[in-house]
């Protein structure tokens, strides 16, 4: 059966409102869950030690649990977070960086990847198995043709590397050290004020003729659309993808996974509409056309 | 330290040659390279041609390789890689791990330089690259400030080149895909980033109006100048105010801080644009090579010339230029 994951929460939640995700999501049919801060150095609500009493949480109720890594890596105190996560034995970590690659392989420690990676290719995946890749993300631009290419050489080297694809949420598109939020607010980003905090799914970013382009969100970016790959899941199934990926949202969260585990287990059909927060759908770049674009 | 120019075309590399660059770098006719314009880069020929005219003339030729092949495309990525080798340049800048691997083990002897598409922000990811792929030397993205490049440069087990002039990219290179978002083409895919296929100008009653891909980018008032509808420098809607919400359309130009950037042992300064014109590139290259020279012969003494300035200025995107990330104080 397809598994189902949660990915990492890539907002700005208040430290309560996570721990409520998390406590929650125990009891949500989902295999794999990745925690940690993966968007901004300044996010420390929770600090690692609280992530990892999370993940313990999460591992007797019969999760798999991944530690997930910070995508721009660029300072000092950054590389010292990392450390601590690669030094840890206890659960994979999710590498979202070159440095999360050179950290625990240096240490030995398995790790996957995830959507921010650029792995294009076998040849790629190749090198990084050697390095302890136990399982990776396709990036979020690439779609189905070249999934069913790398699954088809990656069985035909008789490699063994899970695939995982992102199937719903607002897509990540972009990383910059700058902050797009401060900017919104006029501040410098070394004294933000914090104000992601005040936008738990992003500050919308309309075209002059309202069309809902991006979603700002820190120094990250993210796309105006939801992408939803929901009736795709049996062309997945069938491909040999091995986890979904659902981005995490503050509200409506139990639904969306309880629909992603039905239709996972043919219980009822995909073309159910899943009704959520207002948003446009999109499922482009799976058919290799603009990410924004939704195939009737 | 290095002076490294664009080569779109034969008549750019050798005005880049003869004002004064150190290298210049080029890429193939093809989506192998992030810098895809219809009528530019190099065949073999014309790329044959460069190399012995840089060559004669003591500059090094760099060929970029560096976007991303899918399995799709992965020969023709192995054969511009066999291509510059067999074309005798001085080193191949890369940015996919496949690739590199690919280079590494076929051509050993040939350099490797990690592409700024390559998104190494960290000593840890340049040690990466260097103990995986022996790197000789990584391009910076341009979304680190000078003290993140300090911090970096102290421990880097690689020479290092920086963006030094031309269009800001302020996103990190390699880690972008707005523009395939809206078009389906992005620089890590096919070498593009806003494409021009999808750009489209129309005068209306509220004034001249660009698109991407059916997306309004901008709209200009009387007398405004239109830039090219890159998205991120459009003018969009937050929270009810219009404003430049990614980033303003200017360029980079880091000419003050070049004796900061030889004192943190930066190996080479770079500039950005071969869909620029052989004049442009003349005039930038005559620019930053006598402040170079003057860097070099007189340290001490370095002021920038008011005059460099005035013909920096005059060739950046509206006219304006910044620092960009290297100083803080950017929002």
């Amino acid at each position: 059966m397809l598994k189902l994951s949660l990915g990492p929460v890539l907002w700005f939640w208040s430290r309560q409102t996570v721990l409520d995700f998390y406590a929650n999501a125990a009891d949500w049919p989902v295999d794999t869950v990745y925690l940690g801060e993966t968007v901004c150095a300044r996010r420390r609500e929770l600090k690692l030690a609280d992530w990892l009493e999370i993940a313990g949480v999460l591992k007797d109720a019969g999760k798999q649990v991944v530690l997930s890594t910070q995508t721009l890596i660029e300072s000092e105190a950054d590389l010292r977070l990392l450390r601590r996560i690669c030094s840890q034995q206890d659960y994979l970590i999710e590498a979202n960086d070159q440095s999360a690659l050179q950290l625990a392989s240096t240490n030995s420690l398995p790790f996957v990847t995830g959507p921010g990676l650029n792995i294009y290719n076998v040849a790629t995946l190749k090198v990084l198995a050697k390095l302890g890749l136990k399982g990776w993300s396709l990036p979020v631009e690439l779609g189905r043709e070249t999934l069913i290419e790398m699954i088809a050489e990656l069985k035909a080297e008789g490699l063994d590397l899970p695939a995982e694809v992102f199937a719903w949420g607002f897509l990540p598109l972009a990383w910059s050290s700058r902050c797009f939020t401060a900017r919104h607010y006029n501040l410098p980003k070394d004294n933000c004020e914090f104000r992601c905090l005040q936008h738990p799914d992003g500050l919308e970013l309309r075209s002059r003729e309202a069309q809902e382009l991006f979603r700002l969100n820190g120094t990250s970016t993210l796309s105006g659309a939801r992408y939803d790959l929901l009736r795709e899941l049996p062309d997945m199934l069938a491909m040999g993808v091995d986890t979904v990926r659902l981005s995490p949202e503050h509200q409506g969260m139990a639904e969306v996974v309880q629909r992603f585990d039905q239709v996972r287990r043919g219980e009822i059909p995909y073309s159910d509409p899943l009704t959520v927060r207002e948003a446009p759908p999109c499922n482009g770049y799976w058919y290799g056309q603009p990410g924004m674009d939704q195939r009737a | 330290m290095e002076l490294v120019c664009p080569a779109g075309s034969l008549p750019a590399l050798k005005a880049a040659v003869d004002n004064g660059a150190n290298a210049v770098y080029l890429g193939f006719k093809d989506s192998t390279n992030a810098r895809q314009f219809k009528g530019l880069n190099f065949n073999d020929k014309r790329a044959a041609e460069g190399i012995e005219y840089a060559h004669k003339n003591g500059a090094r030729v760099f060929c970029a390789i560096n976007t991303f092949p899918q399995p799709q495309g992965w020969k023709t990525w192995t054969s511009a890689v066999d291509r510059a080798a067999t074309l005798g340049i001085d080193a191949m800048i890369l940015a996919d791990m496949g690739l590199l691997d690919y280079a590494t083990s076929r051509y050993p002897q040939i350099d490797r330089h990690l592409s700024v598409q390559g998104s190494a922000t960290s000593y840890e990811a340049l040690r990466f690259y260097k103990d995986n792929f022996g790197i000789r030397r990584a391009v910076l993205p341009r979304v680190l400030s000078l003290d993140q490049i300090r911090g970096l440069a102290k421990h880097s087990p690689v020479e290092l080149e920086v963006f030094a002039f031309g269009s800001l990219c302020i996103m990190a290179e390699g880690r972008c895909y707005l523009s395939s978002y809206i078009t389906d083409e992005s620089p890590n895919t096919r070498g593009a980033c806003s494409p021009a296929k999808a750009v489209r100008w129309q005068e209306t009653p509220q004034g001249l109006e660009s698109r991407l891909n059916g997306i309004l980018i901008d709209r200009y008032g009387k007398g405004e100048s239109a830039g090219y509808p890159t998205l991120c420098k459009g003018r969009f809607e937050v929270e009810g105010s219009v404003y430049h919400a990614i980033e303003e359309p200017v360029s980079l130009n880091t000419i003050d801080l070049l004796p900061q950037l030889q004192e943190l042992g930066i190996s080479a300064v770079k500039i950005e644009g071969r869909q620029r014109s052989p004049a442009y590139i003349a005039d930038v290259a005559r620019t930053w090579r006598q402040a170079l020279d003057l860097l070099e012969n007189s340290a001490d003494e370095f002021a920038v010339d008011p005059a460099w300035n005035a013909t920096l200025a005059g060739l950046s995107e509206g006219g304006l230029t910044t620092l960009g990330a290297y100083h803080r104080k950017w929002k």
